[in-house]
């Protein structure tokens, strides 16, 4: 039953992805905040290979969208006209290349358009930067914090050891989700855009460094008495020397192992609290708050393209999972 | 008993100090309930300042928190300014809603678990252990916020359940047994969520921890002496694998309560995650306490059903050798 996982395909498909949120500006046709208030939950844009007549054409084409006359909200293609797709082309109104775009007035939103008629692609690429942005950074956070709490009670043991494992009880003790609530609620209700990631990314790294930081002083404790550090520490080598050299490198694989298993929690974190609008707000894209629209019912029945953010975010946690199960396998489990 | 009276301190304990916390933090609280009015032109400063001195907030932190204490003592939990009344008045009703939600969701989570996990394990690497896997890894993968608004789309397009709430319209005229049907009817989409979301952590343990009592060598022992297999294991191999689950249990609480505080606020389940968030919105500070300390007490109670539960299920627990 024991199946040999490697990490790389996950490795993989997260990287690929990274790359394509980091590539954002690059990938995403339009402004995230470029609104077509005559575009409100257009439909994706299909791209064309066969034209009015029938002609199989090499270069792909979109066709206009409008909005159906006397029916609010429904669109059609207007055929009269195709709009050739064009790669690698430099938009005027910013100046910058772009993977794609169309000209004129047509319109290319491969995944639709939001209540705004906003680019539902160009707002999925820039929130993933925000959501897995946030939910990396709070990860390297919490470990941090975790290797350095962890490290002192292993480490020092006594009074250190015994404050830090019963505070720990205490973070423990509440539910993760009414904590980060209630720590939030704490924090101003309206922040800007660069305030809200920065407070969100703090608040839910600094919540999550129990975990780390119990298995980085499970790591040390053993650590600690093994012959050549206890060799090292003889030979009159300084706290900080040992740390560094000898028992830290221990703890890599753990902290490796709960960094694969931290960072989709986190990012999750990210998009409840946006979801539930205490993290980042509107008009800056966040998966979380991208989600929220489907709170309304008619949006949640009638448009499907605005669940992207869904599939984007099982995508993630899916492969960082299978990342973690990998490096458990190959690291050996770690001892909670 | 010695055992029991210890952990009912030590919960007692840390309940006690999470309050410290958490009051502690809402002391870091940038201005309080009374600053919106400060910047309002048409209250005098004079009604502000008489206001605060009303409710006890030109007092310094610790004399506030021992005041707070007393009135968590005797159930008020300190004073809602948004609603104008005391908190344990607001969040009783509230707890007890997420308290009937999160029970049954547990129950059935639990009653699906044991016997999908103890197939699992019983047919290693056959087909039903591998669709078992396959289908718990992606529900593992797919968020709480997801099978919440999956319920509400459910509950949407199909029109078989309400949209939300927890009773319909008329409910306080209804007879004995419609009120409960009706309460069923309301409590069967987010109860659902919430297995969903809380399952397939629970297969996973009960399908480990059986596995590993099965390849243990008494059974193989007892599989050897010709035991039949239904006999070896529900006698022999489940007793064995209950103690890590019961653990479980008691951990599988806090984050039950994660996920309720999410499918509440999509599917609005009064419960206390609604009440907290709309607390927060209104910075209706001894509210987000008061909701945020009834959590830690779920936990805690949760875990001490647990403890009691491994007294009484292992006797090595109950009379230490």
């Amino acid at each position: 039953m024991k199946r040999s996982a490697s990490p790389r395909p996950a490795l993989a498909v997260l990287g690929a992805l990274y790359a394509l949120v980091l590539a954002a500006g690059w990938i995403a046709p339009y402004d995230v905040h470029e609104q077509n208030r005559d575009l409100a939950w257009a439909p994706p844009t299909r791209p064309r290979f066969v034209d009015a007549e029938g002609r199989f054409q090499l270069r792909p084409f979109v066709y206009r969208q409008v909005e159906r006359p006397g029916r609010f909200g429904q669109y059609v293609e207007d055929r009269s006209r195709a709009f050739p797709l064009r790669f690698f082309v430099t938009r005027p109104s910013t100046g910058r290349r772009h993977l794609f775009g169309v000209d004129g007035e047509a319109r290319v939103f491969l995944l639709g358009a939001d209540r705004f008629g906003r680019d539902q692609l160009s707002r999925l690429l820039h929130g993933g930067r925000v959501s897995l942005g946030a939910g990396l950074l709070a990860g390297l956070l919490a470990v941090a914090l975790g290797i350095a709490a962890g490290t002192a009670a292993g480490f020092y043991g006594g009074w250190i050891d015994a404050a830090t494992m019963r505070l720990g009880e205490l973070f423990m003790a509440l539910p993760w989700l009414y904590l980060l609530l209630a720590v939030r609620a704490v924090l101003p209700l309206d922040l800007t855009p660069a305030g809200a990631f920065l407070a969100t990314t703090a608040v839910v790294g600094t919540l999550s460094w129990v975990r780390p930081a119990r298995l980085v002083r499970g790591v040390v404790l053993s650590a600690r008495e093994r012959e050549f550090v206890l060799a090292a520490r003889g030979f009159g080598a300084s706290d900080l020397y040992l740390l560094r050299r000898h028992v830290l490198p221990q703890a890599a694989a753990v902290v490796l192992t709960q960094l694969a298993l931290l960072v989709p929690r986190l990012v999750l974190a990210e998009v409840t609290l946006s979801f539930l609008g205490l993290g980042v707000a509107e008009p800056t894209p966040s998966w979380g708050n991208m989600l929220a629209a489907l709170r309304q019912v008619h949006v949640l029945t009638s448009y499907w393209w605005a669940s992207a953010p869904a599939a984007a975010l099982v995508a993630v946690v899916l492969s960082y999972h299978r990342l973690a199960s990998a490096l458990q396998q190959l690291l050996g489990k770690p001892t909670p | 008993m010695r055992h029991l009276l210890r952990r009912l301190a030590s919960g007692a304990l840390v309940l006690a100090a999470t309050s410290v916390l958490l009051f502690a933090l809402a002391e870091i609280a940038p201005g309080d309930f009374l600053s919106a009015l400060e910047v309002d032109p048409r209250v005098p400063r004079e009604t502000v300042e008489a206001l605060r001195e009303r409710y006890g907030l030109d007092r310094g932190p610790a004399e506030r928190y021992l005041a707070w204490a007393r009135s968590a003592l005797t159930g008020d939990f300190g004073y809602s300014f948004a609603h104008g009344r005391p908190v344990g008045e607001l969040l009783l009703p509230r707890a007890r809603n997420t308290l009937v939600l999160t029970v049954l969701a547990s129950l059935s989570a639990w009653a699906l678990a044991l016997p999908l996990g103890t197939w699992m394990a019983a047919r290693q690497g056959g087909w039903v252990d591998r669709l078992g896997l396959g289908a718990s890894a992606v529900l593992l993968a797919t968020p709480q916020l997801l099978l919440g608004l999956g319920a509400l789309l459910l509950a949407a397009t199909t029109g078989a359940f309400p949209a939300g709430g927890m009773t319909s319209l008329g409910f306080a005229e209804m007879g004995g047994t419609a009120r409960l049907r009706d309460l069923a009817w309301h409590l069967a989409l987010p109860a659902a969520a919430l297995v969903l979301g809380s399952l397939p952590v629970l297969v996973h343990h009960v399908r480990s921890a059986l596995a590993e009592v099965l390849d243990a060598p008494y059974l193989r022992v007892a599989r050897g002496h010709g035991v039949r297999p239904a006999r070896l294991l529900f006698r022999y191999a489940l007793p064995a694998a209950a103690n890590p689950l019961i653990s479980l249990f008691g951990f599988s609480v806090a984050s039950l309560l994660s996920g309720a505080l999410v499918i509440e606020v999509i599917l609005s389940w009064p419960g206390m995650g609604t009440l907290l968030l709309q607390a927060i919105l209104a910075r209706d500070l001894h509210v987000v306490v008061g909701a945020t300390l009834f959590s830690a007490v779920f936990v805690v109670a949760g875990q001490l059903l647990a403890d009691l539960t491994l007294l009484a299920a292992d006797p090595r627990i109950r009379e230490p050798a």
